[in-house]
C-alpha cells in the first residue's frame, strides 16, 4: 500500500465513523424526545417576573395570606428561637432594608412604614448561580427562573454570600419537627438538614398550569376586597403580559438594580 | 506432635469462633427479601391495568438510575410526563406518582434496601406515604 492509498482509506474511514456516530445519536435522541415531554398545560413564558402592587399591602394580614400559602406549599417549617435559624422563602421587611441606599431623611412616613413584601428576585444575572459548586442553583434558560436542585447542594452557603437580597436560608437543623405534620403539603418534599432554599416561583405548580401560591393568595384577598390583585405575575418578554402593561403605565422601582443583577420582581407604589 | 491436645482445643476453639455469626444468626441471615406490590391501591385496578411504567424486570434492575434521571429532567429540565413504551403517559414523580400506587414504603422499598445494604436518602426530605400499622 502506497502512502497516498493509505491516507485515502484512512480519510474515508474517519469520515464514515463520524457519519455513523452522529446517525445513532439522532436516533437515540429522537426516541428520548418521544418518551419525556414538558405538561402542555404548564405555563410557559420567556422570563416570568413578579409586579408588587404596594398599594394593595397596606395592613400584615395583606401580605400575611400571600406568605402563609407560599410556606404552606412548600412545607417551610414554622420560625425558630434564633432568627439565624430563620426560614424564608416570603418575608416583609421595612423601606430602608429592602431598598438601602434610597433612604431620605424626610421620606413620607407611610413609605417608610410599608411592609415590602420581598421574596427572592429571580436575577437575569445571578450572583448566587455563579459562586454554586456544584450547580445546585441554577438558572433555567427556558423561563429565567432561578431554580434550586435540592439534591445537588452540599451546603456551602456560597449563595447565601452572593445573593444581595438575603433571600436564602440555611437548614442547620432538620426541618421536619419544626413542620406541623397536619398541615404539611404531602406533594411537596421538606429539606434536609444542611440544605440552602429559596423562593422557587413555584416551578412545580407552573409545570401544572397553575400561577404561584403567592399571586393565587393575592387574587382571593382581591376577590374578597373587590378589588385588584397586589401581586401580578407574568412574562417580562411579551409586550402584551399584564406586567409589562403595569410597568409601561406606573413608576416601578427593584431592589438594587445598581448591582446590575436584573431583578425581576419589581415595586409599585 | 509436642501439645498436640493444647494446639487441636486450640484450633478448634478458632473454627468455633469463626463460624459463630452464622450458626447465631441461623436462617434470618439469608432470608430473601420479599417486596410486596399488594397494596389497596394497586389491586383496585383492574387485572389488566396493574402494570408499572416499565416491565417488572426493568424496574428491578434499573429504577435507581431512572429515578435519578427523571429528577433531573423535572428539576431541570422542566419535563414532567414520560410515555412508556405502552403509550400510557405517567407523571414522573416519586412522591406523587410511584408512592401513590407503591403505598407500602416498609414492604416494598426497605425491604431489599434493608437486604442489600443500601440507604438512599430519598425519604430525608420525600414524604413517604402514611402507612396503616399491621
Amino acid at each position: 500500500m502506497d502512502r497516498r492509498k493509505f491516507l485515502k482509506i484512512a480519510g474515508m474511514s474517519s469520515l464514515l465513523g463520524i457519519g455513523g456516530f452522529s446517525v445513532a445519536n439522532t436516533v437515540r435522541n429522537d426516541l428520548e424526545a418521544s418518551q419525556i415531554k414538558s405538561n402542555p398545560a404548564a405555563l410557559t413564558a420567556k422570563r416570568w417576573a413578579m409586579v408588587v402592587d404596594m398599594s394593595k399591602f397596606k395592613a400584615p394580614e395583606d401580605y400575611q395570606k400571600c406568605i402563609d400559602a407560599c410556606h404552606r406549599v412548600h412545607n417551610v417549617p414554622a420560625g425558630s428561637d434564633n432568627p439565624k435559624h430563620e426560614i424564608k422563602w416570603m418575608w416583609p421587611d421595612t423601606y430602608e432594608h429592602a431598598f438601602p441606599g434610597n433612604e431620605d431623611e424626610y421620606l413620607a412616613e407611610k413609605v417608610k412604614d410599608m411592609p415590602f413584601l420581598l421574596l427572592c428576585n429571580h436575577c437575569d444575572n445571578p450572583p448566587c448561580v455563579r459562586v454554586c459548586p456544584t450547580k445546585a442553583t441554577f438558572k433555567r434558560e427556558s423561563d429565567g427562573i432561578v431554580m434550586m436542585d435540592m439534591h445537588r447542594c452540599i451546603g456551602c452557603r456560597f449563595c447565601m454570600a452572593g445573593c444581595p437580597y438575603g433571600a436564602r436560608s440555611f437548614n442547620y437543623k432538620d426541618p421536619r419537627p419544626h413542620i406541623n405534620e397536619s398541615k404539611q403539603n404531602r406533594e411537596f418534599p421538606t429539606r434536609m438538614k444542611g440544605v440552602v432554599e429559596k423562593c422557587t416561583l413555584c416551578y412545580e405548580r407552573l409545570a401544572k398550569g397553575l400561577e404561584p401560591a403567592c399571586v393565587e393568595a393575592a387574587k382571593e384577598v382581591a376577590v374578597k376586597k373587590g378589588t385588584t390583585p397586589g401581586l401580578i405575575f407574568g412574562d417580562l418578554e411579551d409586550p402584551k403580559s399584564e406586567v409589562r402593561k403595569i410597568l409601561s403605565e406606573r413608576f416601578s422601582i427593584r431592589r438594587k438594580p445598581e448591582l446590575g443583577t436584573g431583578p425581576s420582581v419589581y415595586y409599585v407604589l | 506432635m509436642y501439645n498436640g491436645g493444647k494446639i487441636i482445643i486450640g484450633i478448634l476453639i478458632f473454627v468455633g469462633l469463626v463460624i459463630s455469626p452464622f450458626l447465631l444468626t441461623g436462617e434470618k441471615a439469608t432470608a430473601k427479601p420479599d417486596p410486596k406490590v399488594d397494596t389497596p391501591e394497586i389491586m383496585k385496578l383492574p387485572e389488566n391495568e396493574r402494570k408499572c411504567v416499565e416491565s417488572k424486570d426493568y424496574m428491578k434492575r434499573e429504577h435507581m438510575k431512572m429515578l435519578n434521571e427523571w429528577r433531573d429532567l423535572v428539576v431541570r429540565d422542566g419535563l414532567t410526563i414520560y410515555t412508556s413504551k405502552s403509550g400510557k403517559e405517567h407523571t414522573m414523580s416519586l412522591q406523587n406518582n410511584c408512592m401513590k400506587c407503591h403505598s407500602n414504603k416498609t414492604k416494598f422499598c426497605d425491604e431489599c434496601h434493608n437486604y442489600a445494604g443500601v440507604k438512599p436518602y430519598c425519604w430525608d426530605c420525600h414524604i413517604a406515604p402514611k402507612e396503616k400499622e399491621t
